[in-house]
């Protein structure tokens, strides 16, 4: 666990740290608040079926660069993020797989005056020292199953972590927007959803709820990697489901949409 | 009725408003001479709210709307998309009488002939056009037209060829230089339409006749004669003006006394002009803001309500939405779907700091839900990022919902044409009523490069267009010894550039003189030399493999170099990439010295654009392969946009290349077509209003001069072909205007579909 009392900040920049990204997206829209520089950055832990970035979960199937790189690209749009009240994401794959690359952009981007928003699944929260989450204005938490047995079978690892890190973040008083995939026969179980609010609500810290609805544009991609995509068979929600789903959350007082 | 010369048609109107036309106005210098700019600064009441007080549709307007639909529908199912055409009567301003579409439900009135959607012939730009294009529509000239032209009267066309070099000949036939205006009307002239209603007639007259006064100067030479010639026809013209409202019942001869008469004198004004020239962009200028003082004055009295207000602006804009022109089949491959370029520019800043935002603006906007979406008025908002945040949400919110507005940079034009400018055409800035603009289309800048590389022959034809230069002989492409030859044959082409538009502009003036545009101007005006550049990412590209990879050359039998290999990936323009980026900048800036070179008729000032309306799939056609990996017959992209698909880091990278492109060197206008599917723009209706009205602050901000928004799927656009019934009013911005999707040739819908959709997530 986490240092109760962070020792002195490090020094206002961080040398540059080597990591691994997959793309970059400048006009990213629905990953935080207004205009978004969404970086993905390679790896990840998880093995969600319907993962729709497969080729993002190899580290080394990204690009190499360093954060000094990074952030002069980032600061070709400093200005136009300000005018446009948005900011920097980092997404990936999951960028707590390299916590000093992603902690060192992120000491950049707050030292631009960029919002910033980490994009993750929880299940490397602990990777994150509060110096690294001190830079961090928004967490976009994937909550991907509310029950050990859903999110393993999902996600091949265990549910534990992301949960004790959605309360670590409410110990903080750090802002948080639920994303949630909603995948029929999968992740549609009403009771289950039902305590999933439960616990987001009870965290006091959750601004906004997004149901996603499952879609297969990934599908391609796991084509194109030579790997099985488990889920060719199910559809998408019914709107009728979707919005069943997010009144279970705004049953609980959360502004889902 | 045959002809309205004729004295003794006008009637009185309401002559208890008429005596005092000018009351509860603040007065200025305005009052003394004409200065519309002046009395809108004393007058306008700047709107800093939103949306709410809009109004619908009246009853009158839906009935009338219907019958405007009903006519729309069969011109788009009659020959060619022309309902009705002249055979008779040369156009003028008074060559028809009145025409209505409906007398009882007009409360704006007025149309170019006798019916509406009937074509007028314009014969002077050039007879062939005009006969080409009746013909084409299955219609038949009247024999005694052809005895008029040419054995009676000369056109611009006529003298135009009959000046021609044969360097400039060729030019025209390989394509290098396209879509010049020797055969219809240059247009993008603005009349201060808003002159006849602030002023009335008379005292424009009185004005003129001052004007041609102050030109008994000591020494009349030919400058001076071809002025005081011009300003004689230009009091003839207001005279004919006078005489075709009076034919509608209406007394322009003095000011608009009343919101109504406002908007039906600048109506007429504009009338008038579309009657006697059929210029290829025939904009409106900037009248919302200055008709919102009439109205905010008959609001106050309690004389109109809101209702009312937006009814008179709902019918002025069905009127615009009804301007045609008659042109060829192979004009509507240049410029597509039947563009009549009526700009209206909404919003933008006062010198002084204040917003020239007025509800008016607003309920301009507001006809686009009132009537649906529609090509014109081509609504140009100035956007800066002072303008109230209200305003702001309503263009974004009406952008989206009818992809028919496009956004300019008040922030950037207002320190080069101050606070009363207009927008002529797609992206032409002009200060109204002091500044016109000698139209110049374009160059191909793409084939200027391939002349270069083949010492200056066609690499379709094989014919010696340009200067026989040493071409390049060599098997893979070295980057100084291109731009050693790249260099002098954009400054040959510059000249030969010029020279074909100083011919052009003569022949216009000398044939074709726009008389009640012009009488609608100073005395003195600012004229520009507006030339443009076609193909700019495919250079910036072209240029950029030969600079970072190898780039070998494949020549056919003739020994021209037809086919070029691209070894390895290339910076590509649209990626905010300096390593290209610059390239592309380098090229705007290079153009412009060149043409800064060259002598202008007139003592024009030499401008130039980066823009293409459609013509980009004609210079496609044209031009062989490039050195970027584009192949020979493919378009460019339209204006300035990157090549379709090769930006690829994302909506911001891709705005932030083209904003980088000097404005300082295409003072004529840069365009930027933008096209983003809905769920990309953010999840609920209210986020995609922000996120779009962040995105045009955020490209505002970095100094991008022009954008079109679109917002749509690519799959609406796949029914839309196939199922053209359903989709009427399918409105999309092209480059620098507007299009009913279902217009556009089928090459055209296939351009639009394969452009870049901004779509992750």
């Amino acid at each position: 666990m986490t240092n109760a009392y962070p020792p002195p900040r490090p020094p206002k920049t961080l040398g540059p740290v080597s990591g691994w990204i997959h793309s970059v997206e400048t006009g990213g829209t629905v990953d935080g608040p207004g205009i978004r520089y969404v970086l993905f950055m390679s790896g990840c832990p998880l093995r969600c079926l319907y993962c729709h970035n497969p080729d993002t979960q190899h580290m080394h199937d990204g690009t190499r660069t360093t954060s000094t790189e990074v952030l002069e690209d980032i600061a070709l749009y400093a200005e136009f993020l300000k005018r446009a009240h948005g900011g920097l994401t980092l997404s990936g794959g999951e960028p707590l797989v390299q916590p000093e690359f992603t902690s060192a952009i992120l000491r950049g981007a707050k030292s631009m005056g960029l919002h910033t928003a980490l994009d993750t699944s929880g299940f490397l929260g602990n990777h994150a020292d509060d110096h690294l989450l001190e830079d961090v204005d928004l967490v976009l938490l994937d909550i991907k199953a509310y029950t050990e047995k859903t999110y393993r079978h999902l996600t091949g690892v265990p549910l534990r972590p992301t949960l004790e890190f959605a309360e670590r973040l409410a110990g903080l008083n750090k802002r948080i927007w639920l994303r949630y995939v909603l995948v029929p026969g999968l992740t549609d179980d009403a009771a289950e959803i039902d305590g999933l609010a439960e616990f987001v609500a009870g965290l006091g810290v959750v601004d906004r709820v997004d149901v996603l609805p499952f879609h297969k544009m990934g599908e391609h991609k796991w084509k194109a990697l030579g790997r099985r995509y488990m889920l060719s068979a199910t559809e998408p929600p019914s709107r009728d489901l979707v919005e069943r789903v997010r009144a279970q959350f705004q049953a609980q007082g959360l502004r889902a949409d | 009725m045959d002809t309205l010369l004729m004295d003794g048609l006008a009637q009185a109107t309401e002559q208890q408003s008429a005596a005092d036309p000018w009351r509860g106005f603040a007065p200025g210098v305005w009052r003394r001479s004409v200065d519309v700019r002046d009395f809108i600064q004393r007058n306008l009441t700047p709107y800093e709210g939103d949306a709410g007080f809009v109004a619908g549709p009246t009853d009158r307007t839906t009935a009338l709307f219907a019958k405007v639909t009903d006519l729309l529908k069969q011109e788009r199912a009659a020959k060619g998309g022309v309902l009705d055409a002249d055979t008779e009567v040369f156009a003028s301003i008074t060559s028809h009488g009145a025409g209505y579409i409906d007398r009882d439900l007009e409360v704006i009135v007025g149309l170019q002939t006798d019916k509406p959607l009937k074509r007028a012939i314009m014969p002077f730009g050039g007879w062939r056009m005009v006969k080409t294009g009746l013909e084409a529509y299955g219609f038949t000239p009247s024999p005694k037209l052809e005895e008029v032209f040419p054995g009676l009267r000369k056109t611009h066309n006529d003298g135009v060829f009959d000046v021609y070099t044969p360097e400039m000949l060729r030019c025209r036939k390989s394509g290098v230089i396209t879509g010049l205006p020797d055969a219809y009307g240059r247009g993008r002239i603005i009349g201060d339409y808003r002159r006849l209603a602030l002023y009335g007639a008379d005292f424009l007259i009185k004005d003129k006749k001052a004007q041609l006064t102050s030109l008994e100067v000591s020494r009349i030479d030919e400058e001076v004669l071809r002025l005081r010639e011009e300003i004689s026809e230009q009091i003839k013209a207001l005279k004919e003006l006078v005489t075709m409202a009076a034919a509608y019942g209406f007394d322009v001869k003095r000011p608009a006394a009343t919101a109504r008469e406002a908007v039906q004198w600048t109506y007429l004004a504009y009338l008038a002009a579309v009657k006697e020239a059929n210029g290829a962009a025939m904009s409106l200028g900037r009248v919302s803001s200055f008709l919102d003082i009439y109205i905010d004055r008959d609001l106050r009295d309690g004389v109109i309500t809101e209702a009312e207000a937006q009814e008179m602006i709902d019918h002025f804009v069905m009127k615009l939405r009804l301007v045609r022109f008659l042109r060829t089949p192979e004009y509507d491959q240049l410029f597509s779907g039947d563009p009549t370029w009526v700009t209206e520019c909404l919003g933008g800043m006062g010198l002084d700091g204040r917003t020239l935002v007025s509800k008016t603006n607003f309920r301009m906007l507001q006809t686009l839900h009132n009537l649906g979406p529609a090509p014109e008025p081509n609504l140009t908002v100035l956007w800066s990022e002072q303008l109230p945040e209200g305003f702001k949400r309503f263009c974004a919110d009406t952008s989206i919902k009818t992809c028919s507005v496009q956004y300019e940079n008040d922030d950037l034009m207002r320190g080069y044409w101050g606070d009363d400018y207009g927008i002529a055409c797609c992206v032409s800035a002009m200060r109204i009523g002091k500044q016109m603009q000698f139209f110049g289309a374009r160059a191909n800048l793409a084939k200027t490069l391939l002349y270069a590389i083949n010492g200056g022959k066609d690499e379709v034809s094989g014919e010696q267009v340009g200067p026989a230069y040493a071409p390049i002989t060599g098997d893979v492409l070295d980057y100084d010894e291109v731009m050693a030859r790249f260099e002098p044959m954009m400054e040959w082409l510059a000249k030969v550039y010029m020279n074909a538009l100083n011919a052009i502009h003569y022949m216009h003036d000398k044939y074709m003189y726009e008389r009640l545009e012009m009488a609608l101007h100073d005395r003195d005006i600012l004229r520009t030399m507006a030339c443009g550049i076609a193909g700019l990412s495919v250079v910036a590209d072209s240029l950029s493999a030969i600079k970072h990879t190898t780039v070998k050359v494949v020549r056919d039998g003739r020994g021209l170099a037809t086919d070029f290999v691209v070894e390895g990936d290339y910076p590509a323009f649209g990626n905010n990439d300096a390593r290209v980026d610059d390239i592309a900048i380098w090229a705007v800036e290079r153009f412009m010295t060149a043409l800064r070179k060259q002598k202008p008729y007139r003592n024009a000032m030499q401008t130039q654009s980066v823009l293409t309306i459609t013509s980009n799939v004609v210079y496609g056609k044209k031009t062989g392969n490039t050195p970027d990996g584009r192949k020979a017959g493919q378009p460019f992209a339209p204006g300035a946009n990157p090549m379709h698909g090769r930006d690829k880091k994302g909506a911001i990278a891709s705005m932030a290349s083209v904003a980088k492109l000097p404005y300082a060197h295409a003072q004529d206008g840069i365009s930027y077509t933008f096209t983003i599917v809905p769920g990309a723009l953010g999840r609920t209706e209210d986020e995609r209003v922000t996120n779009l009205v962040g995105m045009l602050d955020g490209y505002a901000g970095q100094g991008g001069h022009h954008i079109n928004v679109n917002v749509f799927d690519r799959e609406t656009l796949l029914h839309a072909m196939d199922h053209p019934e359903l989709y009427p009013q399918l409105t999309i911005r092209v480059s620098g205007y507007a299009v009913n999707f279902i217009k556009l040739t089928r090459e055209q819908q296939l351009d639009v579909i394969s452009r870049t959709f901004h779509d992750k997530h």
